[in-house]
């Protein structure tokens, strides 16, 4: 297989996957501030953060009004990673791989593409958001399940689900950095239960809220949540089960050695975690999370120099790439041009 | 509805389904079919057809419409019809043709002997534009340059059909043939079944079995691959659908690299793959930033080193280009006289080269009359058709020509066939041309019919796919002479 080509369907998915999430946590954040009081309204900049925009935000907007932040976070094609810039270039890396998948995706993506447009004036409104939101997500979710019905478990497939999980792991640990750190400090008595209708909310910004109750019986707690989203392996989009599936895509490729060094490693610092004993104070946990989101940055780019000819060319040392988390925010990664 | 073709006949055209007696033997069965649907029943079977290439994904290209990659491919439904047995015969002439201009192109890179000879002047070889000094010297496998050609016929009035020109850089076309045969199986089925169609299938057999007649490393399955400049090519569709049809690897240039041992490699997840054959649909010019423009970013750096040192096959060979001047053209007929001691069986177009003063001053005084063409442009760009302009611009001709005459030709306007096309009424008259494919390898083969290609507009004679033209099927069709209604 090409690398260009398997490097096409790994970022494909990972756009994909991203312009889901991001759809995703625009509408809960939207339910969640019907459900608070004026006092505790979280604001949007928390997104901006996730989505690791602050820099390109505040040099086109500055004021973090829930308007311009969620313009920019699905509409703002200057933002590389708003949704309407991730269902783009997921499209444009579908159309170079359009032969080796099937056929109706290529349907299917362009119709999403033109949904996203057509609905984006009604996502922008608070009243139109949820139900707009709602379709884009549904139609995501139904390329996602068409290949998954129809596709062989081939290499392209395997790079597919490699970049699926791992942008979905990327997102796990940025939602609970950015959360965890305001939720984590002592909140007044009165408020007390709103921190718990927070919490939910980070749940259900995965759409984990469900799997988590059937799972941890008593009352939502922080720390259970946490654990829950790093450490259950049977929740798909809890950190543990992503890597997982990590490894066993990448056991069905060749020369996998390094790749699986990166992820094993990365799967025994989750598997040790002392979830009760970080999530204690805030900023040990925001460390850690650091320390996770730079070893899965390291499991891409192993992933890239193995697979993507990203050390054979010598002109390929691409910008935009992957460059080291700073210390307090971590680089959302794009793909390399050309 | 019954279709009446008393009216449709023009004047001073020959047209290829019906004859001043009514339909021509070959087209009989069409003809009785066409009449007995009616416009109506015409029309949707037309836009079944016109449904089916756009869910195909059948594209093309063209560059002045913008952004739109994804034009559907024009196809009328209305087939032209060839009778076998003179196809047969301008199939003959087809390889010969070729035959000769593969040996010319050898020769011209090699010994030269045609020039010694003087047979063939020099000076058209040192003013040639395709001419590439980084080919001299170097003998591709079997002596074969123009592994594919893509010949140009036309039928003037008078029924003869000439070879217009070669292509033979990268013609495209092929797979729109093939596309073509394949919708119009869907149209009229029926048709199929009542007579002998002779098949188009199997070309893309025919093409990697050449393909791999040429790796230089003798093994069961050589690795070949379609280069292509990528997805906003204009015949983009084609490289991918021949390469999914041979089951070869589509590339574009970054996929490629040429190692410290000269060898092409590709890049794959396994690592770097060693490349026989690259059929490469690249022009000279972008294919090798190390041998020919250095700002091109489609192609292979030291891909011709590579070349040169037979570690790889490069389809078409590049610096073929050299006998695709129309220039070089008129010389065609005596090539097949040179090396092969033969007549042609198929005519040139009756052709003057400005650069000759005779011819010049002949062209000057008829520019009016004349079709002018540029020697090396394509897709029917740069010339002027002297019936249909204006003073002003045979004026601006005038002096275009006068001041490079080595790089222009002219010939006489003819009187292009015609094939029925539908329109928003009945079906009209419309201009066409043939292009056949050459191939050649350890033998040389011909497609069945070829591209026909459909003036679309009233009276136009541009038939270019990128200037807009349609296309239609092509039918090479068995018949007994004494002919009995089916």
């Amino acid at each position: 297989m090409l690398s260009r080509m398997a490097e096409n369907m790994y970022w494909f998915a990972r756009y994909l996957e991203r312009a889901e999430n991001t759809a995703r946590l625009v509408t809960v954040t939207t339910n969640l501030i019907l459900d608070l009081p004026r006092v505790v309204t979280p604001d949007w900049e928390p997104l901006i953060d996730i989505t690791s925009g602050r820099d390109k935000f505040v040099e086109r907007h500055g004021e973090m009004s829930e308007h311009r932040v969620v313009q920019f976070l699905l509409a703002d094609r200057e933002n590389p990673s708003s949704l309407i810039s991730c269902l783009t270039k997921a499209r444009e890396n579908l159309r170079t791989t359009r032969d080796i998948v099937p056929a109706e995706a290529w349907g299917q993506i362009n119709r999403l593409h033109l949904i996203a447009q057509e609905q984006m004036g009604d996502a922008l409104s608070r009243r139109g958001r949820h139900e707009s939101l709602q379709t884009i997500i549904g139609q995501c979710q139904m390329i996602v399940g068409l290949l998954d019905g129809v596709m062989s478990r081939d290499e392209a497939f395997e790079f597919m689900r490699l970049g699926r999980n791992l942008e979905r792991a990327d997102m796990t640990t940025r939602i609970l950095d950015v959360r965890s750190g305001d939720l984590l400090a002592e909140m007044p008595a009165d408020l007390k239960a709103y921190g718990r209708v927070q919490w939910m909310s980070v749940l259900k910004s995965m759409t984990a809220y469900q799997m988590y109750r059937r799972l941890v019986r008593s009352r939502v707690s922080g720390v259970d949540v946490v654990r829950f989203l790093l450490q259950e392996e049977r929740f798909p989009r809890a950190l543990q089960a992503c890597l997982k599936t990590l490894e066993v895509c990448l056991s069905g490729l060749p020369r996998n050695e390094t790749p699986l060094r990166a992820v094993a490693q990365l799967r025994r610092m989750v598997q040790r975690a002392d979830i009760a004993a970080l999530a204690h104070e805030g900023g040990t946990l925001h460390v850690y999370m650091d320390e996770l989101q730079l070893k899965l940055a390291g499991c891409h780019d192993a992933i890239a120099a193995t697979y993507f000819g990203a050390e054979l060319a010598p002109n390929a040392a691409m910008a935009a790439g992957v460059t080291p988390p700073a210390p307090s925010s971590s680089q959302a990664q794009t793909q390399r041009a050309g | 509805m019954a279709q009446d073709w008393t009216h449709y006949l023009q004047q001073g055209f020959y047209d290829e389904l019906v004859g001043p007696d009514g339909p021509r033997p070959a087209a009989r069965p069409l003809m009785e079919r066409l009449v007995g649907l009616g416009a109506d029943a015409l029309r949707e079977r037309q836009r079944a057809a016109e449904l089916e290439i756009k869910t195909l994904g059948i594209t093309f290209t063209v560059y002045s419409d913008g952004n739109a990659i994804d034009r559907a491919w024009p196809m009328d439904i209305i087939p032209r019809v060839i009778p076998a047995a003179e196809w047969r015969r301008t199939e003959a002439g087809l390889k010969q043709r070729v035959h000769a201009l593969n040996l010319f192109i050898n020769d011209i890179y090699g010994p030269q002997r045609i020039i010694r000879d003087k047979r063939f002047p020099a000076e058209l070889i040192a003013s040639s534009k395709n001419f590439r000094a980084q080919c001299r010297d170097f003998t591709p496998p079997l002596g074969v340059w123009a592994h594919i050609c893509g010949s140009d016929m036309v039928r003037d009035g008078d029924g003869t059909l000439y070879v217009l020109e070669d292509n033979l850089r990268v013609p495209s076309g092929v797979s729109y043939m093939m596309m073509n045969r394949q919708v119009m199986k869907h149209v009229f089925p029926e048709l199929f079944e009542n007579q002998v169609i002779l098949p188009v299938d199997d070309y893309p057999s025919q093409l990697f079995d050449m393909l791999a007649a040429m790796s230089p490393r003798p093994a069961d399955y050589p690795c070949v691959v379609v280069l292509t400049p990528g997805i906003y090519n204009s015949a983009y569709f084609e490289h991918a659908y021949l390469a999914q049809q041979m089951g070869v690897e589509l590339v574009v240039g970054p996929d490629l690299f040429v190692g410290d041992d000269d060898c092409v490699y590709m890049r794959t997840i396994q690592g770097p793959e060693r490349v026989d054959v690259v059929y490469r649909r690249i022009d000279d010019d972008f294919l090798d930033p190390e041998a020919f423009r250095p700002d091109s970013a489609l192609g292979v750096p030291g891909l011709l080193r590579a070349w040169r040192k037979g570690n790889v096959a490069l389809v078409n060979a590049p610096g073929a280009g050299v006998a695709d001047d129309k220039v070089v053209y008129t010389y065609v007929p005596d090539f097949i006289k040179y090396y092969l001691g033969e007549d042609p069986i198929l005519p040139n177009v009756p052709t003057w080269r400005c650069e000759d003063p005779q011819s010049l001053k002949h062209v000057l005084a008829h520019l009016k009359d004349l079709v002018i063409k540029p020697a090396n442009e394509s897709g029917g760009y740069g010339m002027l058709v002297g019936p249909k302009s204006s003073r002003e611009e045979c004026e601006r001709f005038a002096t275009l020509i006068q001041r490079d005459p080595r790089n222009y030709i002219a010939q006489p306007t003819l009187a292009l066939s015609t094939v029925p096309t539908l329109t928003d009424h009945v079906p009209e008259p419309r201009h066409v041309d043939l292009r056949p494919f050459i191939l050649s390898g350890s033998d040389i083969q011909v497609t069945t019919g070829g591209l026909t290609r459909v003036a679309m507009v009233k009276g136009s004679l541009v038939v270019n796919s990128s200037q807009g033209g349609g296309s239609k099927d092509t039918w090479v069709v068995e018949t007994n002479e004494s002919d009995s209604p089916s």
